[in-house]
C-alpha cells in the first residue's frame, strides 16, 4: 500500500507542477452531491479507491483506523463482527462507497439526531497537501486537543482542502435492543411529539414522518438497553412494527432508496428542533423534524429565505433540468464566506483540489 | 519562566499601547479598563502559576459593541490580545503577553435563553459551567461536560479548550455538546458558526473553532445542548492487585458493549494520597482502583452494575463494591475528584500532566513513569480517565528547593513524549497553551505546524489573537530538536509511525 500512496503523492505533485487541477474520487457514488464539476478539461481525476484497507481496529479501544479508499461495506462488516457500528448510520449508495467519500460528504442516516454529526466521531486524519506530503492531524485516541482540530474541519469539506488519505473513527457498540413504533399523526402533531421527546430520558434513535391518505404516519425507533427501550415504548405508544419490516424501512431511508427520494429536484432542508411545518405538502421528515426532504420545484431564493428565517438552511440535493446550474449549498453570510475562502486559499494555495465542489467561489 | 517570549515578540510590529488606551477610553466605562499594577496583578497567571507575566492592560468589556471596539483598537495599534475566561486554564492558555492586552470576558455572564422543551440553552461565554446545569435543573435537564473546575470555569473557556470531564466517554467533550457559537473576529466582524439546525453549510468551522485556544476569535454567545438528567447513578468501586488487571477489566467492560457514564482509575500512590483526606474507603493495599459509574433508569442501572461487577470479578478484582446510596456514590468519587487538592496538601507544589494514550499501553506507560520518578528524583501519582485513555500524572515538587521546578518540567516533558511514542497525544483536555509549545515540535511535523499557522492566518491575518501559544516557531523547534530526538525526522509520509 505504501507504493500506492507514493504514487498518489507523485500524481498530486505532478498535477500541481503542470498547472492541472484534481477532482478527488473514491467510488464515485457521491459525485451527484455538491456543485457540478467544471466542464472544461483542466481537471484530472485523483482516484483514491486503490488506497484501501483497515489499518488498525481494536474493538475494546472503540477506535478503527482505515485508508480512505476502504469500502464502507468492508468497514461496517468488520465492526458488525465485533458487535459494533458507525454511530451515524451513513447511507450506502452502492458497492463503490468508500470511507473517504463518506467523511468528505458527511452524509448521515436516521441515527444522526441521536448520535450527533459525522464530525463527532472523527478522531484523526491524514491529509495530502498539494506537494504530495501527507500530514497527520488528531490521532487514535478519544481525547486530543493538541493543535487545531483539522480532522473535524475536513468532515464535510467535499475535498476542497485536499484528499483524505486515512481516517481514525470512534465506533460504538450496537444497541442491545431495538424496536420501532408506528403512530398515526398529522405533520404538526408529529413535530410536536418529536420536540417533546428531546427533553425526555428516552432512547429515541430515529424518527421519520411521511404523509399518507389519512394525514400521516410517524415511525419512531428506540435503541438501547431492554428496560429503557420498553419504558420508552410505554410512554410513546403506537403500534409495534415487525422487526424485518422495521429494518427494511430504516434501511430504505438510510440509503435513500425509498420511493420518496426519486423526486427531482429534491431539496434537503435542515431546521432547528421545533420548527413548524413548511407547508409544501410533499415532505418527508427525519431527525425529529430537523431534516426535511422536499420534493418538487421550488424557487431556490424564496425557499432559502423562508428556511433561513426559521433558523435553518436548504441544499439542492438532487437537481434536474431547470436547476441544473443552481448552487447546491445554502449561501454563506458574507463574513463567514470571507473566512472560508481564506481557509481554502491558505490550505490549498494553488486551488489544486476539487474546484467549485463546495461553492462556486472555491 | 516564559521561554516563548524571547523569540516571538520580535515578529510583531511594535504595539502602541498608549494609542490603544486613548482610542478605547471613549468606548468602555473607565472601570472596565485596568492599567495600574495593583489592578492587573491579579491577571498575571491562570491555573498554571509556573508561567507569570504582568499584563500592561486588562479590559473587561460588558457587551459585544464594546468588545468590537476593543478588537478594532487592537488591530489599529498592533496590540496582541490574550482572551481570558475564568482563568482556570492548566496550560497557561491565558498567560498574558508582556506587551499586550488581556480581554477578560467575566462581564458576559448572562444566560440569554433556556428552552426546556427543546433542551437548548444560549449563554454568554462568562457563564460558569456549573451555572448552566443549575439553571437547567428545575426542568430535569443538565449540561453534560463536567471538568473538575466546573464550579469556577466558564463556558467560553470550555469552548476555547474543548474541555472534557469524567463523563465524556458516554456524553462527549465540549465539542459534542455545543450546537452553535457567535464569535467576533479580529476584524471586528460577527460570525455565527453552526446553529440549532444540524449540518451548517460550508466548511465545518464550528468544531474547528472549539479547542482553538483563543487564537481564532472571541466568543460572545454559546448555544449548548442540554440532556435529561438520569434518574439514578451508581458507582462500582473495584480494587486490583496489579495495574495490568485493572486495565484488562476496563478492556472487558468496553468489549462487552457497556459504555459507562464514568470510568476512572487511580494508582496506589494516588489512592494513598487521597484516602487520609477523604476517607472514601479505598483499599490502600490495592495496586489500582477502578471507579465505574452507571446511570439511567433504575432498571438500566441495576442491569448494568450487575454485568459490570461480574466482569470486574472475572478480571481478578480483589474487592468489588457498589454504592448503596447517593451519599456513598459521592464518597467513592470524592477521592478522585479531590486528587489534585490532596496533592496540594501533602506537597508544596504539584504539576498536573494531561497526556492521552491508547488504553492498551497503560501498564507500560505507568511502569515507565515509575522509572522516571527515580531519574528525576520526584514522586508522581497517577489518575486516569480509563475509558478514554486520558492520563493525569501528578508530579509532586517544591518550588523553593533548588532546581526542583526544572526537574518537574523535565519530568513532565518526558511523560508527554512517552505518550506520543505509544501513539497518543501531549494533551487530552488541558490544551497546549504556553506550557506545551515545545512538545508540539515533538508531536507534529513542520508541514503540520505550518498548516496550523496557515489556518490561523485565515481567521487572524494580523497574528494578534493569543500569540505565542500552541504553534511553535521554526526556530523554537530547531532549538528543541537540538536537545531531543526529533520525531520530525520520522514523519516522512511513507514511513509507518511505530
Amino acid at each position: 500500500m505504501e507504493s500506492v500512496l507514493s504514487g498518489l503523492s507523485e500524481q498530486v505533485a505532478a498535477a500541481r507542477a503542470a498547472g492541472h487541477r484534481l477532482v478527488i474520487r473514491g467510488g464515485g457514488t457521491r459525485l451527484f452531491y455538491g456543485d457540478p464539476l467544471p466542464e472544461d478539461d483542466s481537471c484530472a481525476w485523483l482516484d483514491m479507491s486503490t488506497y484501501r484497507g483497515i489499518v488498525d481496529y481494536e474493538p475494546a479501544e472503540l477506535v478503527l483506523t482505515a485508508r480512505a479508499g476502504t469500502p464502507l461495506a468492508e468497514v461496517e462488516a468488520v465492526l458488525d463482527g465485533a458487535g459494533q457500528m458507525l454511530a451515524f448510520e451513513p447511507p450506502r449508495f452502492g458497492p463503490g462507497d468508500t470511507l473517504g467519500g463518506c467523511m468528505a460528504t458527511a452524509l448521515a442516516g436516521p441515527r444522526r439526531m441521536a448520535a450527533g454529526p459525522v464530525s463527532d466521531y472523527i478522531l484523526g486524519t491524514r491529509l495530502m497537501r498539494a506537494d504530495g506530503e501527507v500530514m497527520r492531524f488528531g490521532g487514535e485516541v478519544m481525547k486530543n486537543v493538541a493543535g487545531y482540530d483539522v480532522s473535524r474541519l475536513l468532515v464535510g469539506s467535499m475535498g476542497v482542502l485536499g484528499p483524505l488519505v486515512e481516517v481514525s473513527l470512534k465506533v460504538v457498540p450496537r444497541p442491545r435492543s431495538e424496536i420501532t413504533l408506528a403512530l398515526a399523526l398529522d405533520e404538526a402533531e408529529a413535530l410536536r411529539s418529536c420536540t417533546r421527546w428531546r427533553s425526555r430520558p428516552m432512547p429515541v434513535s430515529a424518527t421519520a414522518w411521511l404523509p399518507d391518505g389519512s394525514g400521516g404516519r410517524l415511525n419512531v425507533r428506540l435503541s438501547g438497553n431492554e428496560s429503557a427501550v420498553h419504558a420508552g415504548a410505554a410512554e410513546i405508544g403506537g403500534e409495534l412494527l415487525e422487526p424485518e419490516k422495521a429494518d427494511a424501512f430504516w434501511l430504505s431511508l438510510r440509503d435513500q432508496a425509498h420511493g420518496f427520494f426519486r423526486q427531482r429536484p429534491l431539496w434537503r432542508v435542515m431546521l432547528p428542533p421545533g420548527a413548524p411545518p413548511l407547508g409544501s405538502g410533499r415532505e418527508l421528515h427525519e431527525w425529529q423534524g430537523c431534516l426535511r426532504w422536499l420534493g418538487g420545484t421550488h424557487d431556490p431564493a424564496a425557499l432559502r429565505a423562508k428556511v433561513r428565517e426559521l433558523g435553518g438552511w436548504a441544499s439542492l440535493y438532487h437537481r434536474d433540468g431547470a436547476l441544473a446550474a443552481s448552487p447546491a449549498f445554502h449561501p454563506l453570510a458574507p463574513a463567514v464566506m470571507r473566512v472560508q475562502r481564506r481557509l481554502k486559499q491558505q490550505l490549498d494555495p494553488g486551488g489544486l483540489f476539487n474546484p467549485r465542489r463546495l461553492y462556486p467561489e472555491f | 519562566m516564559t521561554p516563548a517570549t524571547a523569540n516571538a515578540v520580535a515578529t510583531f510590529p511594535a504595539p502602541d499601547l498608549a494609542g490603544f488606551l486613548a482610542s478605547i477610553r471613549g468606548a468602555l466605562p473607565a472601570e472596565c479598563i485596568l492599567a495600574c499594577e495593583d489592578q492587573t496583578r491579579a491577571y498575571e497567571c491562570d491555573g498554571l502559576p509556573l508561567f507569570r507575566e504582568l499584563p500592561p492592560v486588562v479590559v473587561l468589556p460588558e457587551d459585544e459593541p464594546q468588545l468590537i471596539a476593543v478588537l478594532n483598537a487592537c488591530r489599529a495599534h498592533h496590540v496582541p490580545i490574550v482572551p481570558r475566561g475564568a482563568g482556570t486554564s492548566l496550560s497557561g492558555g491565558a498567560t498574558p503577553h508582556p506587551q499586550g492586552v488581556v480581554i477578560g470576558m467575566a462581564k458576559f455572564n448572562r444566560i440569554l435563553g433556556l428552552d426546556p422543551e427543546r433542551a437548548i440553552a444560549i449563554v454568554q461565554p462568562g457563564v460558569r459551567n456549573l451555572a448552566i446545569s443549575e439553571a437547567a435543573a428545575p426542568h430535569g435537564l443538565y449540561y453534560a461536560p463536567d471538568p473538575s473546575s466546573q464550579i469556577a470555569c466558564s463556558i467560553g473557556g470550555n469552548v476555547a479548550e474543548n474541555a472534557g470531564g469524567v463523563h465524556c466517554l458516554k456524553y462527549g467533550l465540549t465539542v459534542h455538546n455545543v450546537l452553535g457559537l457567535r464569535i467576533v473576529t479580529i476584524e471586528g466582524e460577527v460570525l455565527e458558526l453552526g446553529g440549532e439546525a444540524p449540518d451548517a453549510p460550508g466548511l465545518n468551522l464550528l468544531p474547528f473553532f472549539v479547542g482553538s485556544e483563543g487564537m481564532l476569535g472571541m466568543v460572545t454567545a454559546v448555544t449548548v445542548k442540554l440532556l435529561p438528567r438520569p434518574e439514578l447513578a451508581r458507582v462500582i468501586m473495584a480494587s486490583f492487585a496489579s495495574v495490568e488487571q485493572a486495565g484488562e477489566a476496563v478492556t472487558r467492560v468496553i468489549a462487552a458493549g457497556v459504555i459507562p457514564a464514568g470510568l476512572e482509575l487511580m494508582d496506589q500512590r494516588a489512592v494513598r494520597l487521597v484516602e487520609p483526606f477523604v476517607h472514601a474507603g479505598y483499599d490502600l493495599d490495592a495496586a489500582a482502583i477502578l471507579l465505574c459509574e452507571s446511570d439511567g433508569t433504575a432498571e438500566e442501572v441495576a442491569g448494568e452494575t450487575s454485568r459490570v461487577a461480574a466482569i470486574m470479578a472475572a478480571a481478578g478484582a480483589i474487592r468489588v463494591q457498589v454504592s448503596a446510596s447517593e451519599e456513598e456514590r459521592l464518597r467513592f468519587w470524592a477521592g478522585r475528584k479531590n486528587a489534585f487538592a490532596a496533592a496540594g496538601r501533602i506537597s508544596p507544589d504539584y504539576y498536573c500532566m494531561d497526556g492521552t494514550i491508547p488504553r492498551r499501553h497503560l501498564a507500560r506507560v505507568l511502569g515507565a513513569i515509575a522509572d522516571m520518578e527515580k531519574t528525576h528524583g520526584l514522586a508522581c501519582s497517577n489518575v486516569f480517565h480509563a475509558g478514554d485513555g486520558n492520563l493525569h500524572p501528578l508530579i509532586l515538587f517544591d518550588a523553593n528547593e533548588p532546581d526542583e521546578v526544572e526537574r518537574a518540567r523535565a519530568f513532565g516533558a518526558a511523560v508527554l513524549e512517552l505518550c506520543v511514542e505509544v501513539g497518543g497525544t501531549i494533551t487530552g483536555e488541558h490544551g497546549v497553551g504556553i506550557e506545551k509549545v515545545d512538545q508540539m515540535c515533538f508531536q507534529f511535523s513542520r508541514a503540520e505546524l505550518d498548516a496550523f499557522a496557515a489556518a490561523k492566518r485565515a481567521f487572524d491575518p494580523y497574528g494578534l489573537l493569543n500569540p505565542l501559544k500552541v504553534i511553535p516557531t521554526l526556530a523554537r523547534c530547531a532549538e528543541y530538536g537540538r536537545m531531543h530526538v526529533h520525531r520530525g525526522e520520522l514523519s516522512f509520509p511513507n514511513i509507518p509511525r511505530f
